[in-house]
């Protein structure tokens, strides 16, 4: 197999000419399955036997908070690829990665919050998916102070890719552990292999906003990637052809 | 065993940070202070009941002995990779990550096992009973261990940066909550009557783990500390 595709794509001109291409569809994507999400799930779907119209931050809730864990996920296998491949380019989508998956794990640990509010009666509860949530954010700052206080972008590339593997090792040790622990929380509804113990009707609009929050991370990724690689070709001579 | 370059190697280094730390002793007693003051901290702060204490007391213990473990492991790697000693175990030709295994041994029989052997009399304070004693140090021996690997790679990627104990923190910290969860998770089990075997078993599986994997970890970042 030739490889010379993938060594062309590794090279931040042509990176940053295909990410410019590719990310309005990405976002405009994103815009319009979001948009058919959010009126399903908050208008068409039937309002829960149980928790009435709370249950709707669902909508928000879970396509963040699996998003948070995809991001880490995306981040450790690019800081690999850069590790071993030494692709400068992929250290630069981890990099891109990290603040977009805190985001993300901040918006699932408050929706969780406002949702715990009305169905659990406190803001907070130590229950196990809420706090592993919390400590995949305690990863992602790691990760980031840990890029944060290197000058040498190569030195910090590089350092914290060996973080986000070693991270990304621990996140299924932290993930049962915690869920071992002690648990409040309703069993995973959606995930489980066998028939799915949550309606239809609710279900079709959360796969929609899962695709949406996807492709608003491939749009994203882009946009942040093409920043990266300004700051890292800054000196580049491409750049000035460029503009 | 038998002896190999590579063993010896290690064996040696293992010998010297032991000697090096002896001659300064009371920066390895430091630690140890650490422990038995935050300790004392909980039933200042909370209650000075000793059945109240009793239900924290397996976790305050634990807490305790992650914080003061991590105290130390700034320094780990500092010293050799300042005045150029890691540079030559690099060049050795030795496989890095047995050398750092070695020194990660040696700064847990310094840090890490004092603490183990400390925490009954710690835990005394905290009104654990007798009963509890054997589960609390298995689980800190084992517990102890992982940390010492874990903070090995924390301390091997953050050697070269400025400020690096707190970030060495930020990083080690949320690894090590595993072992935290299941390390109390025992001692309240034996309290309660239950077998503690369940969290033990995955406190052991967590730190051969951590042994396997952890020098590759290690000797990669430090690669990466030294190389410029």
């Amino acid at each position: 197999m030739k490889w010379t595709w993938f060594h062309k794509l590794a090279s931040p001109p042509h990176a940053y000419r295909i990410l410019g291409r590719i990310a309005p569809w990405f976002g405009w994507a994103a815009l319009a399955l979001i948009l058919v999400a959010t009126w399903w799930g908050l208008v068409k779907a039937p309002a829960d036997y149980q928790q009435g119209d709370g249950f709707r931050i669902l909508y928000v809730h879970a396509p963040s908070a699996w998003m948070s864990m995809f991001t880490y996920v995306v981040m450790a296998v690019a800081a690999g690829v850069g590790l071993v491949w030494r692709i400068k380019l992929a250290h630069g989508a981890a990099a891109a990665c990290a603040p977009i998956g805190a985001s993300f794990t901040f918006l699932a640990l408050a929706t969780g919050s406002i949702w715990g509010k009305p169905m659990w009666g406190t803001w907070w509860v130590w229950d196990a998916r809420l706090t592993s949530e919390l400590l995949l954010l305690f990863l992602y700052l790691g990760y980031m102070a840990l890029r944060a206080s290197f000058d040498d972008p190569q030195r910090a590339d590089r350092a914290s890719a060996v973080l986000a593997l070693v991270g990304v090792i621990n996140v299924p040790i932290i993930h049962y552990s915690v869920e071992w622990w002690t648990t409040l929380h309703q069993p995973a509804s959606v995930t489980k292999l066998d028939k799915p113990s949550i309606q239809l009707a609710m279900l079709i609009p959360l796969f929609i906003m899962i695709t949406g929050f996807q492709l608003y991370f491939g749009w994203a990724i882009s946009r942040r990637l093409r920043g990266e690689i300004l700051r890292r070709e800054r000196n580049a001579k491409w750049l000035e052809e460029a503009a | 065993m038998t002896r190999t370059p590579t063993t010896e190697a290690a064996r040696l280094v293992f010998v010297r940070d032991v000697t090096l730390a002896w001659r300064r002793w009371d920066e390895v007693a430091q630690p140890l202070i650490f422990y038995v003051v935050v300790t004392t901290m909980f039933p200042l702060a909370t209650t000075p009941d000793l059945s109240a204490l009793r239900q924290i007391g397996g976790g305050v213990v634990w807490v305790a002995a992650l914080l003061s473990s991590l105290l130390a492991l700034e320094a780990l790697f500092r010293a050799d990779v300042e005045d150029g000693t890691m540079e030559q175990w690099v060049l050795s030709g030795q496989p890095l990550g047995w050398i750092l295994l070695a020194k990660v041994a040696a700064h847990w029989v310094l840090t890490g096992l004092p603490l183990v052997i400390m925490s009954p009399i710690v835990g005394t304070g905290l009104g654990l009973p007798v009963s509890v004693w054997g589960v609390l140090m298995l689980s800190l021996l084992l517990g102890t261990g992982t940390l010492s690997v874990l903070g090995g790679i924390g301390a091997a990627l953050t050697v070269g940066v400025r400020r690096g104990s707190v970030l060495l923190s930020l990083l080690v910290l949320p690894l090590a909550m595993p072992m935290l969860i299941f390390g109390s998770r025992a001692v309240s089990m034996q309290m309660d009557g239950d077998s503690p075997a369940g969290p033990l078993q995955l406190l052991a599986a967590i730190f051969f783990m951590a042994l396997s994997l952890g020098p590759i970890a290690m000797s990669a970042a430090i690669r990466i500390s030294v190389e410029n």
